[in-house]
């Protein structure tokens, strides 16, 4: 039975809500105007040039060094939890891996913004140091509150992708390299990372972009001093109105992101390892 | 024995560091008082003023409206394209999966702003309807990812042993194809509709003057200060959604016994 053709209006709403507003940020980028009118657009490269000063160059700087650190540490604290679960029975493995999720399921703004009831001036963590009569701590609206923050915010992305993997891995395997006279830390080395690795890809890509793209974030937990690349970009569509700008920076994210997919498929030889959520 | 105790531990901590907040939430629902970090006492006043408020009704209204349409609309879109793309072959395929990946992999910034240049250059007011249209068209691309594999999965004989019984290829579509890829399908609903309802960038920009979801309402409080009435209707979200999971699980207990697997 022939159902090509029940593809052909997908293929046009892409072509209408993928491909056509992917190239008006390109267009905006490019050019210069009154991006409210519409009117007397006229190409140019000054939106490029402006990025590349100093002040500018440094709002990137510090958001892929936070998002390369929030990944990091994901990878730190999840790649175990992960390894921890999957040796787990079947059922309790399910149980924790909902545990996971569940808390997915409340609004992030919320989630994100009661940390500051946790870590605030007068937050839980300084009252208890105050009753215990130490200094307290000044624990927000900065460059570590963001870091929790996207740790908290993005870790099931990577213990996710490296728990299913791992469950995938053959006994036998790991039997084989043992009766080979392996032990536990070769057979981790050896065996199980290596084999662990399209997990561990897909988790870094699944934390590093929306880490690297957050406004969320480092406005509620930065405060107003933290700038990352997305605020700029957000300050440009929602207040300042400079759209050509803004899309400027949104193109140089999206080569920021193609050079990281490209530099992670590298380490990943199997292209279809199965690391993928999908 | 040791390293038993010392794993649980470590699972103990990072699930406290992951549930820590809502902990909170949930807790400060029931407190006596406006401000965070002090307790004053047990009440329930914040759930008999949440359905008094007009303000947060009319949001979480919107944010369920938004969310079972885009989600119906999404996978009605997102089953026929699948079954589409399943036939198309080549490099045809690999460049329209390719396109269907881009929103996934995009930054969500990335493609609200896009979309808001998109309707600006339609000329499209922005409002509930932008707000609804962004949501399926992000929401599609999941749907049809959830849906492929299990066209990929069903026997390709299937389909035309029941035409060759007789069946029109509209019937064999009804009565064979889809319920084979029937669980690719809720999958991929109930994807797009938690997508829909998680939301805040993409709506965030694609809304239009005095239209708002949840998320958005919960963004401009953080900048005059969180009502408790949000933490009443969040406990009270999340309670029903786990109620409804601990539903499903039991269900698909009984069936697995049932059905003997």
């Amino acid at each position: 039975m022939n159902t090509k053709r029940s593809a052909y209006p997908y293929i046009v709403w892409m072509l209408i809500f993928i491909v056509v507003p992917l190239f008006l940020v390109l267009y905006f980028a490019f050019t210069s105007g009154d991006s409210q009118t519409f009117t007397d657009f006229t190409f140019s490269l000054d939106n490029f040039k402006r990025f590349l000063t100093p002040t500018y160059l440094k709002v990137l700087g510090r958001s892929i060094n936070l998002a390369l650190i929030s990944t990091l540490l994901s990878l730190i604290i999840g790649y175990p939890l992960a390894y921890i679960i999957s040796k787990e029975k079947p059922k309790t493995r399910n149980t924790l891996v909902l545990a996971l999720v569940i808390p997915m399921w409340m609004n992030f703004l919320l989630r994100t913004y009661a940390w500051l009831t946790l870590l605030g001036r007068n937050g839980f963590i300084n009252n208890i140091l105050a009753k215990l009569g130490l200094p307290g701590l000044n624990l927000m609206y900065n460059n570590k509150a963001i870091l929790l923050g996207m740790v908290y915010n993005f870790l099931p992305f990577m213990v996710l992708p490296i728990y299913s993997v791992l469950i995938k891995i053959e006994k036998n395997l790991v039997e084989a390299a043992e009766d080979l006279g392996a032990d536990k830390l070769t057979v981790f080395k050896k065996v199980i990372f290596p084999l662990s690795l399209p997990g561990v890809i897909t988790g870094i890509t699944m934390v590093f972009i929306p880490a690297v793209s957050t406004f969320v974030i480092s406005d509620l937990l930065g405060g107003n001093k933290y700038n990352l690349i997305g605020n700029i970009i957000e300050q440009q569509f929602r207040w300042t109105g400079d759209w050509h700008f803004g899309s400027a920076m949104s193109v140089i994210l999206m080569i920021l992101i193609l050079v990281t997919m490209a530099l992670t498929s590298k380490f990943d030889k199997e292209k279809e390892g199965g690391g993928g959520l999908w | 024995m040791v390293k038993k105790h010392l794993k649980k531990f470590y699972m103990f901590l990072v699930l406290l560091f992951l549930y820590a907040p809502i902990i909170v939430l949930v807790v400060f629902s029931f407190n006596n008082s406006k401000s965070r970090g002090t307790w004053s006492g047990f009440t329930l006043r914040w759930y008999v003023e949440l359905f008094r408020d007009a303000e947060v009704l009319r949001a979480l209204y919107n944010t369920i409206l938004i969310a079972v349409l885009s989600s119906v609309i999404s996978t009605v879109i997102g089953t026929f394209a699948a079954l589409g793309i399943h036939q198309i072959k080549g490099f045809k395929k690999s460049i329209i999966l390719n396109l269907n990946y881009l929103p996934v992999l995009n930054p969500d910034i990335v493609t609200a702003i896009s979309l808001m240049a998109l309707y600006r250059f339609l000329k499209i007011d922005f409002g509930l309807s932008t707000m609804l249209l962004s949501h399926i068209a992000f929401s599609i691309p999941y749907v049809i990812l959830s849906i492929l594999p299990k066209l990929k999965q069903m026997n390709v004989h299937l389909a035309e042993a029941a035409m060759d019984l007789g069946a029109t290829p509209l019937y064999a579509l009804r009565k064979v194809i889809i319920p084979e890829i029937m669980p690719g399908i809720i999958t991929g609903g109930l994807l797009a509709f938690t997508l829909s309802v998680d939301d805040f960038v993409i709506s965030f920009f694609n809304t239009g003057h005095g239209v708002s979801n949840l998320s958005i309402t919960i963004y401009s409080m953080t900048r005059r200060g969180i009502n408790p009435i949000i933490n009443a209707l969040s406990t009270l979200m999340f309670i029903s959604l786990l109620v409804l999971l601990l539903i499903i699980n039991k269900r698909t207990d009984k069936s697995l016994e049932r059905g003997g697997i």
